[in-house]
């Protein structure tokens, strides 16, 4: 189970009124590398994991629904004033047509999420590579949105978002070596 | 030289409705830990490299199924 902390994990300052934006953001919140993927990818993978790195995919997966939080607190303040006019105008006619200001579970060209952009295979090595690679996409991912973005609070937010990427990636690295390790060979006398 | 198939023991509930499988497995095969393949590693003959798929037996990783590695067992025993 979880305990809910009513604030967001680093502070979301968007500071100029950049609908557009929300536009490429939402690709981290229902695309195939986004937060969302990445948390039901690792929450779910990690029954199946040994147990040695069971509280990793749980720890970082948990980590992941805070970061979705805070790619939905953007996209919300860079939308909720908007007019449809100017929905329109940043490329978010079809959203508006669809969800008026609502948000929504699909990427920056409007595919909505689906489980096939997860995987579990259900081999630890596998599965693992799969979370490395992701979040190695992950990190592009900010790092295009960063280099379409000129809001310097919003970009804030986004290199703290980048920064984890790296960070889970090593994470899943060091598990990685943890499962290569010989303690758990079979042994013969 | 690295172990190509690695076990484990998953955690047992005595609240488990079925028979408990006590030790997994996965596999770990030479390619993780080779890094830059050196040069000059000893060779299979041609014809055996053909048939196993790999040129060097530094990479070459057996697989058996759990049934294949049981009946091995049981014909030792």
């Amino acid at each position: 189970m979880w305990y809910y902390e009513k604030k967001l994990q680093y502070p979301v300052k968007v500071s100029t009124c950049n609908p557009t934006l929300a536009k490429f953001l939402i690709e981290q919140y229902g695309g195939a590398d986004g937060e969302l993927a990445a948390a039901l990818r690792y929450l779910n993978q990690r029954y199946t994991i040994p147990d040695r790195v069971i509280g990793l995919l749980t720890d970082i997966g948990t980590e992941e629904f805070a970061h979705l939080e805070m790619i939905a607190t953007m996209v919300y303040k860079l939308t909720k004033d908007a007019t449809a006019e100017q929905m329109k105008a940043a490329g978010l006619g079809g959203h508006y047509a669809n969800h008026d200001k609502a948000l929504f579970y699909h990427n920056a060209a409007g595919s909505p999420w689906t489980a096939t952009y997860i995987q579990a295979k259900g081999d630890p090595i596998a599965d693992l590579y799969e979370d490395i690679a992701a979040e190695e996409k992950a990190r592009a991912t900010y790092q295009w949105i960063i280099n379409m973005s000129d809001d310097p609070d919003l970009n804030d937010g986004l290199k703290f978002l980048r920064e984890r990427e790296v960070v889970h990636s090593q994470r899943f690295r060091e598990a990685v070596e943890i499962l290569k390790e010989e303690q758990g060979k079979k042994k013969f006398f | 030289m690295s172990s190509n198939m690695k076990y484990w023991h998953p955690y047992i509930s005595p609240f488990d409705p079925c028979p408990p499988v006590r030790v997994k497995r996965y596999n770990t095969p030479p390619n993780l830990y080779m890094g830059f393949q050196p040069y000059g590693l000893e060779q299979f003959s041609p014809r055996e490299a053909l048939h196993r798929g790999t040129l060097w037996p530094a990479l070459f990783s057996p697989y058996e199924s759990p049934v294949e590695a049981n009946m091995k067992k049981g014909m030792r025993e």
